[in-house]
Formats: structure tokens, sequence, C-alpha cells
């Protein structure tokens, strides 16, 4: 019986008795981070990192949550676990689980670029190493992040002079705040969308630093929007919401934007690869530096990776998850919003 | 090519014919006047040769990014344009500061057509060592000749017309016709002198915009000719130094694709250029476009088909004679030359578009309703006392359409897109109802926003019910308002009947599958319009 297995609530351990990012309600589930592929409803109890708390409050509500630091041991059953940080977003972690001598390191979604917000990728020596793929093809190479914060910067700027409210669509946890590191140094106001406030006000009030953003609301004049910035969730592009700042230019931050196809698709103006997951070679050398003798591939190009590493003497096998559909919760919270606006 | 490489992305992603007019009046103002006349060539359909073919350029890509075949083809799957995948997958550029003007490289390229395969590989390779991505983007799309960069002709040359001062209609004559782009400076390009030159150029042609107000509104009828529209391809017949040339609105020289023309210089007046449709058709009955299709691009023409579909040339309008650009004096002096030169050149393939003889808008709109009939798409308005003017222009000239036919079916089936829709599902099959049935009739790929296309490609992937090959059957729940514009008996379909011209005309979101026509609605309107 292997340390961790595939089942059709996620992946198990069955010598701990618990799961990690379940997809169904069970007893003891491990959270990598607050993403809602990754952090379902239901459990009786959630385990994950210190500042992922306050936002799985936000998303799942009250629950019995057991917080630990990186690098923290904890015995359940018999196996220890820890956390290490996966550069993905605020509080997002990797969970190593070890149990007579033998250690699995499951990624949850990460990056390796240090982005000064979610703590830097550590590479983490395991036996079996279970990745995420959402980027797993060699056309996904990112650029550094002070590259794309300046042509983010210069775009704000271009809209201005032009007279345009700049409208950045960036997922509400995670790239959101990103953003906010790089925009303040444009000195413009900066609104956001309900959903994004929501995120913002969590994670300040859990006492982590971000900087002041003005919540977009029915009462706000139209001319304050005017030449300044608004970062909305995805889905609010195609959404009657963004009407009320015509003029308006629309950029979008995911690294999707790396194909010119997608920004055409979506009807932006500008497409940003800002990316809160590895790129091709970022896959490649975080799966080396494991050392791992066993690859599971997941959440994304599967079969590609899990061929390629193969093809190049690691042994790699794909697996099915339900990670990935991060957009569902979006349209959710972009239709609350706009029914808010519309009674109001 | 980093001015021009930024030129492309800025119209690539502006939405906003006035922003595209920016970006390209400001490439004018700045750009060296080489590379403006490649711009003006490559805006205008002029494309290099192709001396590199796209297998060499992804086996070249391949050894530099050390990938096996696989993944390359993984990757152009899913960025769906070769230039593109090449460009994101090729290794970072030692130098990317280093690129020549864009004519050091289009020049090159035309000068190393005959070397052996060293000598084009080594160029590509060096290009791209001293390019950034968007530039290397840019110079595959050049080198691969699928070059569209969703600007206009129109657009690129007011942009020209504001950068020198030269009036647009002017610009658009002057850069028509044959002329080679490296062999040609750009003040001679624009210069008076070069249009006497090159006596094989037509003139811009005069485009009319569609009638969308009550007839009525253009006053007297008399003031009008009206005559019928047909659906060929527009075109210029020149005939100049005792030479013939056919020129399509596409500013392609066609004279040599339809041997119906070779000998109609002989039955001509020197100094001539007459405006007309091209278009086969037998005892002065125009033939259905589908005919026309089966004449295009074909070399080798047998005696069956000439004889079957023979091109002809509806002339309407004369644009010089003897010499002398007729283009100022009224539509009705020059219809009165026209005819007389036709009538006086007696070939098969030159006829006259008649016109129409009407006295009053009423009666004209009762003769509209047969433009089916007469195979034609409707009523072309034109005034008595007009000029010919250059450009899509309102107020003389007006296209009075007919409605195209409408039938509102579901979609059963769906196939993915090819070029940059290949990952969406954009290619649809519908069905209308017999009974408790559906019969598809039609297939449409074109009429959709890329959003809604997204928002059904979507719906395809989440109702797929089965899978034959590309083809996926989807739930039918999907209903469209298909247009077209003719109808005929088919023993081919399943349905009976063969559509023109079937397109989306709108997505009815509005309405449920129990709502839409029947096969009985179709065989109705195959009764009254499939004559
Ligand atoms: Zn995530
Ligand atoms: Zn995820």
């Amino acid at each position: 019986m292997p340390l961790i297995e595939f089942t059709d609530k996620g992946l198990y351990c069955r010598t701990g008795q618990f799961y990690i990012d379940p997809w169904k309600p069970v007893d003891k589930a491990i959270i990598t981070h607050a993403h809602s592929d990754h952090a379902r409803p239901g459990s009786k109890s959630y385990l994950c990192h210190t500042q992922c708390e306050p936002l799985l409050r936000l998303r799942l509500g009250d629950n019995r949550y057991q917080t630990v630091e990186w690098e923290e041991s904890v015995l359940i059953n018999g196996v220890a676990v820890s956390l290490h940080p996966a550069g993905h977003m605020i509080g997002s972690s990797q969970v190593r689980v070890e149990c007579n001598g033998e250690v699995w390191v499951i990624s949850g979604d990460y990056k390796i670029e240090d982005d000064g917000l979610s703590g830097k990728f550590e590479p983490v020596r395991c036996n079996t190493f279970v990745t995420e793929s959402t980027f797993g093809l060699p056309v996904y190479n990112w650029k550094p992040q002070h590259e794309i914060f300046q042509n983010i910067k210069d775009w704000v700027c271009k809209n201005k002079e032009a007279g345009k409210t700049s409208v950045f669509i960036a997922y509400s946890l995670g790239k959101a705040q990103r953003l906010l590191q790089c925009l303040p140094e444009t000195g413009l106001p900066i609104f956001v969308h309900g959903a994004i406030w929501n995120a913002h006000e969590a994670i300040t009030r859990s006492g982590f630093p971000l900087p002041a953003v003005n919540r977009v609301s029915y009462d706000t004049p139209k001319e304050s929007y005017l030449g300044n910035i608004v970062i909305a969730p995805s889905g609010a592009e195609a959404s009657p919401w963004i009407k009320k700042f015509v003029p308006y230019a629309v950029g979008i931050c995911s690294g999707w934007m790396q194909v010119r196809g997608n920004v055409r698709r979506r009807n932006a103006d500008a497409g940003f690869a800002l990316s809160d997951h590895a790129d091709w070679k970022g896959l490649l050398q975080a799966i080396k530096e494991t050392g791992a003798q066993k690859v599971f591939v997941t959440h994304g190009f599967q079969s590609v990776l899990a061929r390629y590493l193969n093809e190049t003497g690691i042994e790699a096998a794909e697996v099915k998850t339900e990670f990935g559909n991060e957009i569902e919760e979006n349209s959710e919270a972009i239709a609350k919003e706009q029914e808010q606006t519309n009674n109001q | 090519m980093r001015l021009f490489a930024d030129l492309v992305s800025t119209l690539g992603t502006s939405t906003k014919t006035n922003e595209k007019l920016q970006a390209l009046s400001d490439y004018f103002a700045t750009s060296n006047d080489k590379d403006k006349v490649w711009v003006i060539a490559i805006f205008s359909g002029r494309r290099p040769k192709r001396v590199v073919n796209s297998t060499q350029l992804w086996t070249w890509c391949n050894e530099l990014a050390k990938l096996p075949d696989w993944l390359f083809e993984e990757s152009y799957h899913v960025v769906g344009d070769l230039a593109e995948t090449i460009a994101l997958l090729l290794p970072e550029a030692a130098n990317t500061n280093a690129s020549f003007p864009l004519h050091h490289y289009l020049e090159t390229l035309i000068s190393i057509e005959k070397e052996n395969e060293m000598v084009r590989k080594n160029f590509i390779l060096d290009s791209w060592n001293s390019m950034t991505q968007t530039e290397r983007f840019v110079f595959n799309k050049l080198i691969t000749g699928n070059f569209r960069i969703g600007v206009s002709q129109k657009t690129m040359v007011n942009a020209l017309s504001k950068t020198v001062q030269l009036d647009a209609s002017v610009i658009a004559h002057r850069i028509s016709g044959n002329w080679d782009p490296a062999a040609t400076s750009f003040e001679s390009l624009l210069s008076e002198h070069a249009v006497s030159a090159d006596y094989s150029k037509p003139y811009p042609f005069y485009l009319a915009y569609a009638l969308e107000e009550d007839v009525h509104s253009l006053g007297a009828p008399d003031e009008w000719q009206a005559e019928w529209k047909w659906d060929g391809i527009r075109g210029q017949i020149i005939k100049r130094n005792d030479e013939l040339f056919v020129w399509s609105r596409g500013e392609e020289l066609m004279t040599e694709k339809f041997p119906e023309y070779h000998n109609l210089k002989d039955h001509l007046p020197d100094g001539l250029v007459l405006d007309g449709e091209i278009i086969p058709s037998q005892g002065g009955r125009p033939l259905p476009f589908s005919l026309l299709q089966t004449r295009i691009g074909r070399k080798n023409i047998t005696k069956k088909q000439l004889q079957e579909t023979p091109i002809t040339f509806f002339a309407y309008d004369l644009l010089e004679y003897e010499g002398n650009d007729m283009r100022e004096k009224s539509l009705a002096d020059r219809r009165e030359l026209l005819e007389n030169i036709v009538n006086e050149a007696k070939h098969p393939a030159l006829l006259l578009s008649p016109v129409i003889t009407f006295s009053t808008w009423e009666e004209l709109t009762a003769l509209r309703e047969k433009s089916r009939e007469m195979g034609s798409e409707g009523i072309m308005l034109k005034r008595k006392n007009s000029a010919y003017q250059v450009g899509r222009k309102r107020g003389d000239w007006w296209k009075w359409k007919i409605d195209p036919l409408v039938i509102d079916a579901v979609m059963i089936y769906a196939q993915k897109g090819h070029g940059r829709r290949s990952n969406l599902y954009t290619d649809y099959t519908f069905a209308v109802r017999d009974g408790e049935n559906l019969v598809s009739f039609a297939k449409a790929y074109s009429g959709l926003t890329d959003k809604e296309f997204a928002q059904v490609d979507q719906f395809v992937k989440r109702n797929s019910l089965e899978k034959f090959g590309p083809v996926r059957t989807v739930k039918p729940e999907l209903v469209f308002e298909i247009a077209f514009e003719g109808i005929a008996a088919s023993n081919r379909h399943k349905s009976g009947v063969a559509l023109r011209f079937p397109r989306i005309n709108r997505w009815r979101q509005d309405k449920t599958v129990a709502e839409i026509n029947t096969l009985e609605d179709l065989k109705k309107m195959l009764e009254i319009y499939g004559k």
C-alpha cells in the first residue's frame, strides 16, 4: 500500500487517516492553499498554514482550523506532516508526508520565482513528488516579475494619457495582491471589485500589510475612476458591471496571456503573462531538486509533462484530479456583485 | 525590425480603427523610407515569396530548443499558430538589441531565394539570434507568408495620407497596380510620375454603402439609375499601350486566369478602363457564385468547364476613355459612352449590366422582390449626375440588397475551427424539426462574435453526447437564426434542400428547441424561391 493513494475524494494517507486538498467532505483535510479548487467546504477539520487560515475562513466560514508554521512537524496517527512554502499565493504550502523513512511531497500549486509576498518556494527532498502542471508546456516561459511590473506600469501611464481607466482582470486571491506591489508606484488611486475587497480585508485583518485600496461601490462618482486603476476578478470583463468605467482599457493578468490568441479571444486590450504557477523550466527545475525517484503529475498538462519526464529518465505517471477549476468561484462572485449593484 | 514589430503588436491588440490609424501614421512618421515602402507593400497584400517552408522553420527551431518533435506538436496544437509557437519555443537570443531594419530582412530573403539550404538556414538562425520574442513572431509571420494584421488597406492609405499630406484617393491610386517594393523608393512610389509609368494600374474602386433608410429618402426617382446588384468579383478591364489587364478589387491580376478574356483586347479601343463584375453567365443570365468558385485558382480548364461556366464581364462604368480620366464626368455621360463601346465590341465575354427602368419607388420596390429570379442580390442605386469617387462613400451610390432568407434551427454537431480558432468549436451543423426527429440541413461557421464563439465552445465541451473523429454530437439546445441567399432541391442532403451561403445571423438565446422551424417550412421556401 503506497503512503498516499489517489481516491475519488482526493489524495489520501491511509496510515495517517487524512486527505490533502480533498474535493469531497472528509474528517481531516490538509489544505495547501485557499483557492477554490483546493479548499472545499464540508470537512470536519482543516489543517493549514497560519497565513492561509483567514482566507480559508473567508471562503469556507467557521470550521475547526488547526494552523502550523512552515517546517513545523506535526504527528498525525504516526505520520509526520509538515508544510513548506510553495510561493503560489499568501499562505500557500507544499505538504511533506513522512512515514517509516518514506517521504512524499505534494506540491499543491507552486511557482519558483519569489514574488515578495507568498514566501519563497523551497525544494523539499523526497522519494515521491506529486506535482502540478498547469503550465506544463515549453511555450510557457515567464519573464521576471520586475519586467512584467514595468510593462504594467507603462500601460497604466499610456491609458492615463489617453484618458482611459485601466481595468485589470486578476484572481481575487493571489494575483490581485501581487498587482498591489507595483500599482501604487504609479501614484494613482486604486479601486477594487467587492470580491477582491473581501480578500483584501481578510488579509490585512490578519496583520499582513497591503497597500490601501478603495472599494468600487454604487455611490462612487463615475469621474473618480477616470484615468485611474480598477482591479476586478476574471469574468468581470464580460459582465455589465464593467460599463461604469467607460472609457476603459482591459488588461488581463494570467499566464494564459502568454499566447496571443487568448488575449484576442477574451477581447482584452492587453495581456500580461503574470502567473502564480511555475513555467515549464520552473517545473523541471523543481522536480529535479526534489530528487524524487517517482513523480505523479496532476492539474494541467499531465500527459505532456509525464511523457517528457519519462523520456528524460525520471519515472512519472499522470493522475487525474479535480484541481484547476478556479473560474467558477469567480463567476459566482461577479454575479453576486452585479446583483448587489442592481439592488442598490 | 523593432519598430515594425511594435506596430504589428499595437495593431493586433487595438480594436478601434482610430487607434490603428494613429499607430500607422506614427510609424510612417518615424520609420525609414525603405521600410515604409515594404510596409505599404505588405499591408496591400504584396508578400515576399516564401524561401523557407514551415517544416524547415520548425526543424531548425527544435534543434535550437532541443525539444522532441512531439512536444513541438503539442505546443503548436495549444498555440494554434506556427510563427508564434516558434517564437515562444526558441531559446532567448544572445543579443536582443541587434536587429536590423525591416527591409534588410525582406531584401535578404529575396536575395537568398536561389541559395542552398545552409545559406538560408544560417540567415534564419542569425536573424532569430538578434531578435526579441515579438520581433521573432513578426519575422516568422513574414516568412511563412500568412500575415493577417487586422488592418484594412483603406486604414493604411488614410494613415499614409495623414503623414505625407496627400489625398487618400491619390495615394490609393499610386500604390495600386504592379510594383516591386525592393526596386521602388518611397518618393517614386508616391510621385505623379510613377502612375503614368505603370500603365497597368487600375483606379481605386468606388464602393457603395448599404441603404438602410427608406428608399423614398433618396428624393426624386428620375435622378437615379438602378441596376441589378451582381454577386461576382468586382473588377476593372484596362486596355493601355495595346495591352489588356483585368484586375479584381482585391488587386489581383486576373487577365491570365480566364481565357475568355484573352482576345478581348482586339475588340476594344486603346486608353480604356471599364468597371464591372467578373461573373459566369449563360445567355445573359448570371450563374451562381459557387460556379465561379469552381473556376478560380484553376490553371487547367477543361472544354466542358468553358462551356458550362463561361466567365463574362458585366460592365457598368467607364473610368477612362481615349486615355482621359472620365471619373469627374457624370454617370449619365459615362453610361452613354459605355453602351456604345460595349455594343461596338461585340464580344461574347463583354456584356452590359442592364439599367432597370422604373418611374416610382413603389415600382422599383416591387421589381426588387424579383432580384433572386434575376440571379442578383438586390439593386444598386446610383445618382445620375454623380462623379466616380474613391473608396466607400455615402450619398451617390447605394446597394439595396434583398433581405436574406432566414430560418431558426438547432445546433446538433460541432467541429473545431482552423487557424486562430483551432482550439474552439466553431464549425456547426444545424437541424430543423421533422415531427419528433431533427433533420440536419446546413453547416455554418461564421456570424458569431469571438465572445459568442467562446460561449458556444464552452457549451459544446460540456454537452457532448458522442465523438466521431473531430466531430462532436451536441445536446440539441442552442437555437440560431440561419440566414441564406438561396435554396435549391438536392438529393445529396438528407433534408432534400441545399442552401446558398448559409451563415449564422444571430444566436436566438430567447428561443428553445421546441420553437425552431420545421422541414415543412424549408420545403415551402423551396417551392417559393427554389427556381
Ligand atoms: Zn491555486
Ligand atoms: Zn489549483
